[in-house]
């Protein structure tokens, strides 16, 4: 039976945490995710779980813990936001080379300057090329759902990549939202316990991690990687699958909506695409063929499922929550344009920049974009390839 | 996983290297001879040493092994001739010479 | 969201307008229905003007932006009509409920001729009564859910106890107050609509 609730983000990812009851959380606070340790260390204070919790002077210090402790052997996780995970830089790329299946809880937030606490998600953005697998979360339901999935894809061996859960800041961490939990056995059952093949602590049987390696060494390993990357697609698919034997709850590299006859698609992540979703329901109720296309597995990247995916619409708005200053378009404009050229899939594509530093997104926003798509298609009105969204002119 | 790291070499396939280069064995450097790096040998004099030890804790490469409380010739397979231990010695009982003796 | 209500908090921080938002999308969820309650975030500081919001539906809610057309604006703080257009989208088959000790036709003037309905509570007067402190938030989440009827008064009370009980537990003493502040600002709503 789901247990039906009401929690904001911070609060669902914090009750999934305490569920999975991971060995070791090392954590430094950042707004907006400092809930998250915040409401771990009450869970371990009352008792509730037993995660051994360390409370470290900096971001650049909890993910070198979480790496520490994951490849001693224990399950780890940590959680930050924006300039937190800047700090973790050097760190991230670490983990995932040294193959360690931690995970993280970031909470999206800007990247300064200008000094902005609010969500866009060039954090995330920024660490897109790190070799973590990144999945992010429309709602509250499915930041909890996709933080339960985690462990089950990092330590599939088929992987054994770090995992970063995302969900926007403020807009879903600190907004309370009805959602369905599960019971905590159901949980621990679908995560199970972690027995790594090899750790540091193993009397007996003595590795290295993360030895120099030398030229004629590190190329190899960095293809291996990818090929972890790569294999995590049907492994991220297989843990959906059985999360909805166990939750009925359906989740896939993306969702489409409403997209079967669609000759206008939004091609969009995280929270903004319930609010695209209630455009779409609006547009076709006045009979327009629209739909969204709602990312929720940016790495690994999804290029040929995408591409199959958008290849009978007329036309695509790519939607950036992040300015790559690229001078071309934001990062999933850059992506998705790629993976359209590379699979011989030739329709129209604007690429929006859109949300930067809790810029609002809203319905009628979306509503004006999928007028613009049709203006262009149907009447040959110019519009830009590659412009923003609410700006002031 | 864990595989005879000893079989792994330069020509290693990517597909056979170890997860993450994980080397899955303990004190592996033993094994690796820099010895053959050296370009200037120590030579050892006993009749001059008097056994104050001084040499042995500051080789990089612990090269020097010592044996109920006495040192030993040098472990040449893994001496890289860097010199510092004949730079400390008070009695002139290491003695550099040029090239890989 | 084709079905339900949403609501726009005005308050001061450190005012409880953030917290009774959250306290509504609370009640409402109890009484089994889809809730949306957040706060606009900016840098925090007490006194300066913040945003809230509520949606509230029998339908899931799926969107993620601000409330630019609310059915319902409360005003927690009436120093703040000067400095912001509180009726801002406001729909004119709604209503604004307004702390205040003025009686609605005195306040009109700083509505930017809203032409909905006004309703004014002494949240400060009530909450010094029942609580001896002036904490608004109760007094004005009672007043939302009066005119805005999103649940029957019974049951708002009998979840607002129940909420209390467990919020309050190391403090039970204050728990009868807030509840007397909640059903008085009820009546002084309930009086006004039966006038009207």
């Amino acid at each position: 039976m789901a247990i039906k609730e009401r929690m904001s983000g911070n609060e669902a990812v914090s009750y999934a945490i305490r569920q999975i009851n991971p060995d070791v959380m090392p954590a430094f606070p950042i707004t907006p995710s400092t809930e998250i340790p915040q409401m771990v260390s009450t869970y371990i204070a009352n008792g509730e779980m037993d995660t051994e919790f360390i409370p470290v002077e900096s971001e650049h210090s909890s993910m070198s813990a979480t790496i520490g402790a994951e490849a001693a052997g224990a399950r780890s996780l940590t959680a930050t936001s924006s300039a937190g995970l800047a700090l973790m830089w050097e760190e991230l790329l670490l983990a995932a080379s040294n193959r360690l299946p931690l995970v993280m809880a970031l909470v999206n937030r800007t990247l300064s300057g200008p000094i902005n606490i609010n969500c866009d998600h060039s954090d995330g953005m920024g660490a897109r090329d790190t070799g973590w697998i990144q999945i992010y979360a429309e709602n509250n339901q499915e930041a909890y759902d996709n933080f339960i999935q985690a462990y089950p894809i990092a330590e599939d061996e088929r992987v054994h990549l770090p995992v970063m859960i995302c969900q926007d800041g403020f807009i879903t961490s600190h907004a309370v939202e009805n959602m369905e939990l599960l019971e905590d056995e159901k949980v621990r059952e679908f995560v199970g316990e972690y027995e790594p093949e090899e750790y540091l602590l193993n009397p007996g049987k003595p590795i290295a991690v993360g030895p120099y390696s030398v030229s004629n060494y590190a190329m190899e390993a960095k293809k291996n990687q990818e090929i972890a990357l790569e294999n995590s697609k049907e492994v991220i698919l297989e843990v959906a699958e059985k999360f909805k034997e166990m939750a009925g709850r359906e989740y896939g590299l993306f969702e489409e909506y409403r997209t079967e006859d669609a000759e206008y698609l939004m091609l969009i992540m995280g929270s903004a695409a319930g609010t695209a979703k209630d455009a779409v329901d609006h547009l076709r109720d006045a009979g327009k063929k629209v739909g969204v296309v709602k990312l929720r597995v940016f790495r690994p990247f999804p290029a040929r499922e995408l591409a199959e995916a958008l290849k009978e619409c007329k036309a695509v708005a790519i939607m950036d929550r992040c300015e790559s200053y690229n001078g071309n378009g934001g990062p999933l404009g850059s992506e998705v344009t790629s993976a359209l050229f590379r699979n011989k899939v030739m329709i129209e594509t604007v690429n929006y920049i859109y949300g930067l530093a809790g810029r609002d997104f809203t319905v009628g926003d979306a509503c004006g974009i999928f007028s613009d798509l049709e203006e262009m298609m149907v009447n040959g009105k110019e519009i830009e390839q590659y412009q923003y969204i609410r700006l002031r002119k | 996983m864990r595989t005879d790291v000893r079989k792994i070499n330069e020509k290693t396939p990517h597909h056979q290297l170890t997860e993450g280069l994980m080397i899955f064995a303990g004190g592996t450097s033993k094994s690796f001879n820099t010895g053959e790096w050296r370009t200037n040998t120590p030579i050892y004099h006993p009749e001059k040493c008097k056994q104050c030890l001084l040499c042995t804790p500051v080789c990089p490469d612990s090269s020097i092994p010592v044996r109920d409380g006495k040192r030993l010739d040098f472990d040449m397979d893994h001496c890289k001739g860097c010199g510092i231990c004949a730079n400390v010695c008070p009695f002139d009982a290491i003695e550099m010479k040029e090239g890989n003796v | 969201m084709k079905n339900g209500i949403e609501i726009r908090w005005h308050g001061r921080g450190g005012q409880g307008a953030k917290t009774a938002a959250l306290l509504l999308a609370d009640v409402a969820f109890k009484t089994g229905q889809n809730v949306q309650g957040f706060p606009e975030y900016g840098p925090e500081r007490m006194g300066a003007p913040i945003t809230a919001f509520n949606r509230i539906s029998s339908d899931r809610i799926r969107v993620h932006s601000n409330i630019y057309h609310p059915d319902f604006v409360v005003v927690v703080d009436e120093t703040l009509l000067d400095s912001v257009d509180v009726t801002a989208g406001l729909k004119k088959e709604g209503a604004i409920i307004i702390n205040t000790s003025k009686k609605s036709e005195d306040i009109m003037e700083h509505l930017n001729g809203y032409e909905g309905k006004v309703f004014t509570v002494d949240a400060r007067k009530i909450s010094m009564e029942t609580l001896g402190k002036n904490f608004p938030n109760s007094p004005m989440l009672a007043a939302t859910v009066a005119v805005s009827r999103v649940m029957p008064r019974d049951k708002f009370i009998t979840e607002m106890r129940a909420s209390y009980e467990h919020k309050f537990a190391k403090k039970p003493e204050v728990i009868d107050g807030n509840m007397q502040a909640l059903e008085k600002a009820f009546d002084v709503v309930e009086e006004a609509l039966n006038k009207a």
